[in-house]
């Protein structure tokens, strides 16, 4: 399978797991405020985030065990590099309201103009950041 | 029902993410070099938003989701410094590492290294924004109700 047809595929079912999880419970498919909200728990939001987290490490576990080369790792980052990355991620999404599923799966479908703005500003100091960093910084 | 549906959302997430190549951090940075670009997961995301567009379509006619509850309130228009400072924070993160959080708790279950310290700190992170906002909210609208 070439490999644009496997992508085009890959966001297929990552767009039928955000649809299922809409049309049948009526909840949003954006990761980082499904664990965000793990982190704050309320009654009757905690068991269903938990298991949709669940899903997606146990996934990963399966994923490791049939298809261990989906996780081709990148170029070595130092480990300061990934702690500054992570905390970025994590305050970003919260202070943002939404990562990649959340904004721009999620929100972009929808048209939602902030999904939308979010989505163009994530992607455009993504594409900065690699920018400086492998051409600038000459980081692999 | 709904914990079910939520595990086997999540399940299917991951195996989607996987297929997609999101899971392999080198082709996220890839899709974001803008030199030597590589737009594989440019149509993950045409794939994602053609089913996910469809879906939301299929809201539109319907009063409930199928297994009970509401849907969720349509989003607010309100563009903000908020939104688009978060989303710029994000992106660095994303720049630096390739991962995203979708793709981060599938390659935590994996056992991936940079997930082992990506998924911690990026809990530190949303924990430190939890804690920033609530002095803010407590700065911006002090307390109305009188103390018993």
């Amino acid at each position: 399978m070439t490999s644009f047809l496997q992508s085009l595929l890959g966001g297929a079912l990552i767009g039928l797991a955000a649809s299922s999880l809409l049309l049948l419970s009526g909840r949003l498919a954006g990761v980082s405020g499904i664990v965000a909200g793990l982190l704050q728990p309320r009654q009757g939001e905690t068991l269903w985030r938990a298991l949709f987290v669940a899903g997606m490490v146990a996934g990963g576990v399966a994923l490791a065990l049939l298809r261990p080369a989906v996780f081709q790792p990148a170029a070595a980052r130092p480990p300061l590099v990934l702690v500054a990355a992570g905390v970025l991620i994590g305050f970003g999404t919260r202070l943002g309201s939404g990562c990649t599923s959340g904004h721009g799966i999620c929100g972009v479908s929808r048209l939602s103009r902030r999904s939308i703005v979010a989505t163009a500003t994530f992607m455009l100091t993504g594409a900065a950041t690699v920018f400086v960093s492998r051409y600038l910084l000459g980081a692999a | 029902m709904s914990p079910i549906i939520a595990l086997l959302s999540g399940l299917l997430f991951a195996f989607g993410l996987g297929l997609a190549g999101m899971t392999a951090p080198a082709r996220v940075i890839g899709f974001l070099d803008v030199q030597r670009w590589d737009p594989s997961l440019l149509f993950t995301m045409i794939g994602a938003l053609i089913v996910m567009f469809t879906a939301w379509r299929i809201r539109a006619r319907r009063e409930r989701p199928l297994a009970g509850g509401s849907f969720p309130a349509a989003p607010p228009a309100k563009l903000d410094g908020r939104l688009v400072g978060g989303a710029a924070l994000f992106g660095v993160g994303w720049g630096l590492s390739g991962f995203c959080p979708g793709p981060l708790l599938v390659s935590l279950g994996a056992g991936v290294d940079a997930a082992l310290i990506l998924v911690p700190s990026m809990l530190v992170g949303m924990g430190l924004h939890q804690v920033l906002e609530g002095r803010r909210r407590s700065e911006v609208l002090p307390a109305t109700e009188p103390p018993l």
